[in-house]
């Protein structure tokens, strides 16, 4: 675990909005070892979606360095920025956000129209998906004739389907019940364990926060304290 | 499943909605594939028997005849090959059915139009038979008439000596047009001018127009201008234009139907451009955090734009070639013979998959670039 996945450093972001300007994280840096699950807590507006976005290449920032998986990201324009999270990060979001007209499977396949993986490889792979989520029963099933749980499961799928090396995950539970949200956890701890997923996990959940390695606590854009779990 | 899948996945999204805007571009194309074939049929009326042939006709009017003492002076114009000339009959069919029917000299006809086509020996026979008469394809069909047939034709405008408008002619060949296009016009009679000249009670000495064939149609505007000023100031001033704008100005006596056509196809165009276009705006609209899940999965903004022109293309193109083909079947139904010969042809089609092309870029393009432009981040926050 002493390769480094994700290597924040020195990094500002601000946003301009009007003639007002908020700086949301004013010079951070953080390392999170390969194969490492850090839960990111906070209080609300602390900039830990900021911070996630940063990390999954969705922003870039103000100033400082971002190196992920070896690679610089702060510097790459869009097209290049949507080819790299297509190979390298898998996103779980609070809401699920699935397609509504797709079913399981498909919303699961969406992110192979990327590659160029033949019809039955994609099968495949999805297929292998839904089994690691348990939902392989579900497949034909669209989001509206599932539970919360099993969106969650389905998005993870979706996330894990083109094998990247770290899942960012912006509150997953979120929306989720005690038992269904251990159950997803868990499954996440899973993918970590097993799988050696490096994941970043941001949460309000200190219940939840103890299903990663180590916790980061984000207070006004700086680091609080590094505990380890 | 494939991009072309997920597309399609998308536009069935709210049935109803891409129901009924697939349905207003039905309709819509059917209109233009119909008006259209209208269109073309009173502008290219004329486009069809190109600049080859110049027609001579009275300056103030062709309703006017000319008389046929300027025919040798035309002939006599360098780089005029053959001259024809054709006196309206004023055909009447039955009680009050008009007809298109002409009185010239056969040989010369048959020398002027060789895009009429017709076995040589019923050229022969309607250069030899006084009375006799030839029809296009088109007529022949429509009134079950055949060669041989003794055939009433009233007169409008010439009673015989006797003073009857009542003649009679013999059927003695019948003709096709050389292509599709020379076939659908195949809707004219012929009678023989020699006969008619000495039959009629008034109008002998008569020509009509006259129809000039020329060695090289290069020349026409100038030998156009020589015959003009030839006759000035003399009692018969004469106008002499290219075939094609002579037929121009003959369909302008009924209407600029043309333009009619335009403002009309205008207006359900209009009309499309913004109820399709509402549809694609609001579904982008509807939708925006799903484009914004696309980028994060790593669809590129040029993959989103082309997702949402597909959708917009998609409706256009299907409903576009469904409103033709129906145009089309309808055309065939209508326009299968008679005096309106409309037919939804290639033109019609080719200006239509330009109307589609462009219809999808007209309502597709400003939604799609919307979305493309997207910011991931205000978009994932419902900013
Ligand atoms: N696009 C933006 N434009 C302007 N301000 C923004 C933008 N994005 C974030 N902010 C501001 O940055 C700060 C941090 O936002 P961020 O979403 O990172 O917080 P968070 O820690 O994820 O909060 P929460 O726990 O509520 O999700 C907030 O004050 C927010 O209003
Ligand atoms: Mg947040």
């Amino acid at each position: 675990m002493s390769e480094t996945m994700v290597r924040v450093s020195n990094v500002y972001k601000s946003y301009v909005r009007g003639k007002q300007k908020v700086e949301v994280l004013h010079g951070l840096t953080i390392e999170i070892p390969k194969g490492d699950f850090v839960a990111l807590m906070g209080p609300s507006g602390s900039g830990k979606t900021t911070l996630l976005n940063l990390i999954g290449g969705l922003d870039r920032p103000t100033s400082g360095e971002i190196l992920v998986g070896g690679q610089r990201i702060d510097q790459l324009s869009g097209n290049a920025l949507a080819k790299w999270r297509a190979r390298n990060v898998g996103f779980v979001f609070q809401f699920y956000n699935l397609m509504p007209v797709l079913t399981a499977e498909r919303n699961i396949e969406l992110p192979l129209l990327l590659t160029d993986l033949s019809a039955a490889q994609r099968r495949k792979s999805v297929a292998v998906a839904l089994e690691v989520v348990g939902l392989s029963d579900r497949a034909r099933h669209k989001p509206k004739e599932l539970s919360g749980g099993q969106e969650q499961r389905v998005a993870i799928a979706r996330a894990l389907v083109s094998d990247p090396t770290i899942l960012i995950c912006d509150e997953p539970t979120g929306d989720l019940d005690r038992k269904t949200a251990d159950e997803i956890l868990g499954l996440l701890q899973v993918l970590n364990r097993e799988h050696g997923k490096t994941i970043v996990l941001v949460t309000h959940d200190p219940k939840a926060a103890e299903f990663a390695r180590r916790t980061l606590h984000l207070e006004k854009g700086q680091l609080l304290e590094q505990a380890a779990a | 499943m494939t991009r072309s899948g997920f597309v399609f996945a998308n536009l069935l999204r709210k049935k109803t909605r891409t129901v009924l805007t697939l349905l207003s571009v039905v309709t819509a194309f059917l209109l233009f594939g119909l008006l259209q074939a209208v269109n073309v049929m009173f502008s290219a009326g004329a486009d069809f028997v190109g600049a080859t042939r110049l027609v001579t006709q009275a300056r103030v009017s062709f309703t006017q005849s000319l008389p046929m003492r300027l025919l040798p002076e035309i002939e006599a114009v360098p780089g005029v090959e053959q001259v024809m000339w054709q006196q309206w009959f004023g055909a009447v069919w039955q009680e009050n059915t008009q007809l298109f029917f002409f009185a010239t000299d056969p040989a010369r006809l048959h020398a002027v139009y060789p895009e009429y086509v017709m076995p040589d020996q019923q050229w022969k026979a309607f250069e030899e038979t006084r009375t006799g008469m030839i029809v296009g394809r088109i007529l022949a069909d429509k009134y079950g008439w055949r060669i041989g047939d003794k055939v009433p034709i009233a007169s409008n405008i010439f009673p015989q000596k006797n003073g009857s408008k009542a003649w009679i002619f013999d059927l003695v060949g019948i003709y096709d047009g050389k292509d599709e296009e020379w076939q659908r016009n195949t809707n004219l009679g012929w009678i023989n001018h020699a006969y008619f000249d000495e039959a009629t009670l008034f109008g002998t000495g008569l020509a009509g127009t006259f129809t000039l064939k020329l060695s090289n149609p290069d020349q026409a505007a100038q030998i156009a201008q020589t015959i003009d000023s030839k006759f000035e100031n003399s009692p018969d001033e004469t106008k002499t234009q290219t075939e094609k704008d002579f037929n121009l100005g003959f369909f302008k006596q009924i209407g600029d139907i043309g333009l009619i056509v335009r403002w009309i196809l205008f207006a359900v165009f209009f009309t499309l451009l913004l109820v399709v276009g509402n549809t694609i705006a609001q579904s982008v609209r509807e939708r925006i955090p799903e484009l914004a899940i696309l980028k994060t999965l790593g669809f590129t903004d040029g993959n989103v734009l082309g997702f949402v022109l597909a959708e917009a293309a998609a409706m256009c193109v299907i409903g576009g070639l469904l409103g033709l083909g129906l145009a089309t079947l309808i055309g065939i139904k209508i326009g299968g013979g008679g005096n309106f010969p409309i037919a939804v042809d290639h033109r019609v089609w080719i200006t239509g998959v330009l109307a589609i092309v462009g219809l999808s870029l007209a309502v597709g393009l400003l939604p799609a670039l919307r979305a493309s432009r997207l910011s991931i981040v205000d978009a994932l926050a419902g900013r």
